[in-house]
């Protein structure tokens, strides 16, 4: 679950770190006030929950409070599309409007889950305000990264080598070190899977201040901080994609013609890539889990067909732990709510396949059967319009 | 012979009187799996499914010898259930549970360090030897014993691989889940070490996707061992989004890391055959085999 700059901030001043001082504002009104509170000017930063919003025209300088209020009316309300987003973009309901900050140098710190080496890694650069992926490719010397395991924490000595790496000044060395010890302590205890700084700026009065800050908390360990939940802004989310997540099914929007419907994430990729390797284009990907009830089969297949970009749909299960009649029985609820149209390709095997071919027979509606995966795939490709 | 397991591995099921477990441990008893045990705090000295229970792994051993554990626990629960079965000396464990936050996963596997036990997951649909012993939740009548290791990220999928390959007449030695979240225990390059050294694998099919960097090790690893037999590799997510988890934990492309294509190129270049359709895993197997012998 990734949370708001303004959010995080909110973590960060409760851990006594530095922040710019600021205010958020959901109205123009409420932009030209926070503007004229602060007196001096300002940096309008849309909140929406994707990187590379400042190249996307999502964080604007306002020099008064007049142009404040102006540039607030035209982010508020419109929808940010940055190179993370993609497509339309996300909307943008709030701004964090904060004191412009004048920074003396600017670094990166970020701490993250190291898959390859199974522990945690804090990385340091002194060229702070470029994203660290693009930093290890064009510069990788610039970029120092130090592996912990968490019972074990950051020892000083190695936040202190990351001090110097950084060319801190004796004075900052101490502040670097104390905040890299808060923040790798808040990063366990809280369960992140990623805490970004970038940039964090060293100011004219010496002070190490976050500029921005990007928290990912674990979504599996949620559970064991209930406090979190109120965090998730379900705004930032695709209204298909979040009613899904409300039935338990893994959906994910794409731009394609052709709705699947699998169960299993390892089968549903691979029934993505096989329509594709026919010349068709999935429309989303959809896992409707081990665990499913026809219930939430039932929401799955109506979410599907409710993508009006869809023109056939293709139905891939492999049944073991999920029964294909229970499958059918979701399915034919969906169709015959929505009065189904579109055709309907079918591939069914394992439990239960016999009553699950039944149901759909008998139902009256639009399917068609494929015997295996391929010919499955060439049909649900075929119907959708494309030749192969 | 097979990997890891065989007709003679001994089988505690960590977690045997919760519903799941009771209705897979059913299951592995009708496939002939020996289970020797099951352990759930609080209800030692009960007996289910016919077999004991213990409160505690640790009298689980001592009293009937187990060398594998299945695990099904709540997820919050899975890495002490990890933890207390190595620390009671079994040597493989298998973690079905699905959902364990990476930090304990991380904290697991400095813990594992300290033992010499085997971890195969979690969240893995665990692994079979055909007509020996199934460890896990596969729909064990779609299998046959035969010449074709399987090592797979996922659960579904591989059902699908081996219904192909049994299709077409070929068997499987050994089919191992590796599980799909971001940390797990043994990967495609230990298990692809084991399949080496086992005479009855003629070939070794992986089925990987996008996130993380297992296939790379993988290909590393097959570059300079001079492996002697034939690998072949699915790699599912080639229409994947970047930074969209794809219902596996594990599966997202980070930072421009992690995508399918640079996986199978990394691959190909170790000389692994590539199967760029799904569908023809079992084709693409026989015909390999039999251009082989």
């Amino acid at each position: 679950m990734l949370i708001h700059e303004f959010q995080a901030k909110e973590f960060l001043r409760r851990l006594d770190v530095n922040i710019p001082e600021g205010r958020l504002a959901a109205t123009p009104a409420e932009a030209i006030q926070a503007a004229r509170e602060l007196a001096s000017p300002v940096v309008l930063k849309a909140q929406v929950l994707a990187g590379g919003r400042g190249k996307a025209g999502g964080i604007l300088r306002a020099d008064n409070p007049e142009e404040a209020q102006k540039l607030a009316a035209g982010l508020l309300g419109s929808h940010l599309a940055t190179a993370q987003t993609g497509g339309q973009g996300l909307p943008v309901f709030r701004l964090l409007v904060e004191k412009a900050i004048q920074p003396k140098k600017e670094f990166y710190v970020g701490l993250c889950v190291d898959r390859k080496n199974e522990n945690l890694a804090v990385l340091a650069s002194s060229r702070g305000g470029i994203e660290i992926e693009q930093l290890s490719a064009s510069c990788p010397e610039s970029v120092k990264k130090i592996g912990f395991y968490p019972d074990e924490g950051l020892k000083l000595f190695e936040a202190r080598r990351l001090a110097y790496f950084l060319k801190l000044e004796e004075s900052s060395v101490r502040d670097f070190v104390h905040l890299l010890q808060k923040l790798t302590r808040f990063f366990i205890d809280h369960d992140l899977k990623l805490l970004e700084i970038n940039p964090l700026a060293l100011t004219a009065d010496g002070k190490l201040t976050a500029l921005d800050a990007r928290m990912e908390f674990d979504d599996c360990s949620l559970p064991r901080h209930p406090e979190l939940a109120a965090l998730r802004d379900e705004s930032q989310e695709n209204e298909l994609e979040r009613e899904a997540r409300k039935y338990g099914l893994n959906y994910i929007k794409m731009d394609g013609q052709i709705g699947c419907l699998v169960n299993g994430a390892g089968l549903a990729m691979a029934t993505m890539d096989i329509v594709k390797h026919f010349g068709g284009r999935p429309a989303n990907f959809l896992d409707i889990g081990g665990g499913v009830t026809e219930e939430a089969v039932s929401r799955a297949f109506e979410i599907l067909l409710s993508d009006d970009q869809v023109i056939s749909a293709l139905i891939n299960i492999f049944g073991g732990i999920v029964r294909c009649d229970l499958v059918a029985r979701g399915v034919v609820k969906a169709a015959h709510s929505r009065s189904l149209k579109k055709p309907v390709v079918v591939r069914l095997e394992g439990t239960n396949v016999a009553e699950g071919r039944k149901i759909l027979e008998d139902s009256g509606l639009p399917f068609t059967f494929a015997l295996d995966f391929e010919r499955a795939a060439r049909l649900a490709v075929e119907l959708s319009g494309v030749r192969i | 012979m097979s990997i890891l397991i065989d007709s003679q591995s001994r089988i505690l099921v960590q977690g045997l009187t919760g519903k799941e477990a009771t209705f897979h441990a059913g299951k592995m008893l009708e496939y002939g799996t020996r289970l020797v045990a099951g352990v759930t705090p609080g209800k030692g000295g009960q007996r289910h499914l016919g077999l004991p229970v213990y409160n505690t792994v640790e009298e689980a051993v001592k009293s009937e010898e187990p060398d594998v554990s299945i695990i099904f626990v709540p997820p919050l629960v899975g890495a002490e259930a990890i933890m207390e079965a190595a620390e009671a000396g079994l040597k493989l464990i298998v973690c079905i549970t699905e959902g364990i936050p990476v930090l304990d996963m991380l904290r697991v596997k400095s813990w594992l360090k300290r033992y010499q036990a085997s971890l195969i997951g979690p969240n893995t649909p665990g692994l079979i030897s055909p007509g020996q012993s199934k460890v896990g939740i596969m729909p064990g009548h779609i299998h046959r014993p035969g010449p074709v290791g399987i090592i797979s990220r996922s659960g579904t999928l591989t059902y699908e691989a081996v219904q192909q390959l049994t299709a077409v007449g070929l068997g499987q030695s050994t089919a191992i889940g590796i599980g799909g979240d971001p940390i797990t225990g043994l990967k495609f390059a230990e298990l692809l070490e084991l399949f080496r050294n086992d005479s009855q694998t003629e070939a070794v099919v992986l089925i990987g996707e996008i996130g993380g960097s297992a296939e790379e090790e993988a290909a590393d690893y097959l570059k300079t061992s001079s492996y002697p037999k034939p690998v072949l590799a699915y790699i599912a997510g080639i229409t994947a989004p970047a930074g969209k988890r794809l219902g596996h934990a594990g599966a997202i492309i980070e930072g421009g890391q992690g995508s399918a294509g640079e996986k199978i190129e990394r691959l190909k270049a170790a000389g692994v055959k590539i199967i760029d359709n799904p569908a023809r895993i079992g084709l693409i197997t026989a015909e390999v085999l039999s251009v082989k012998n």
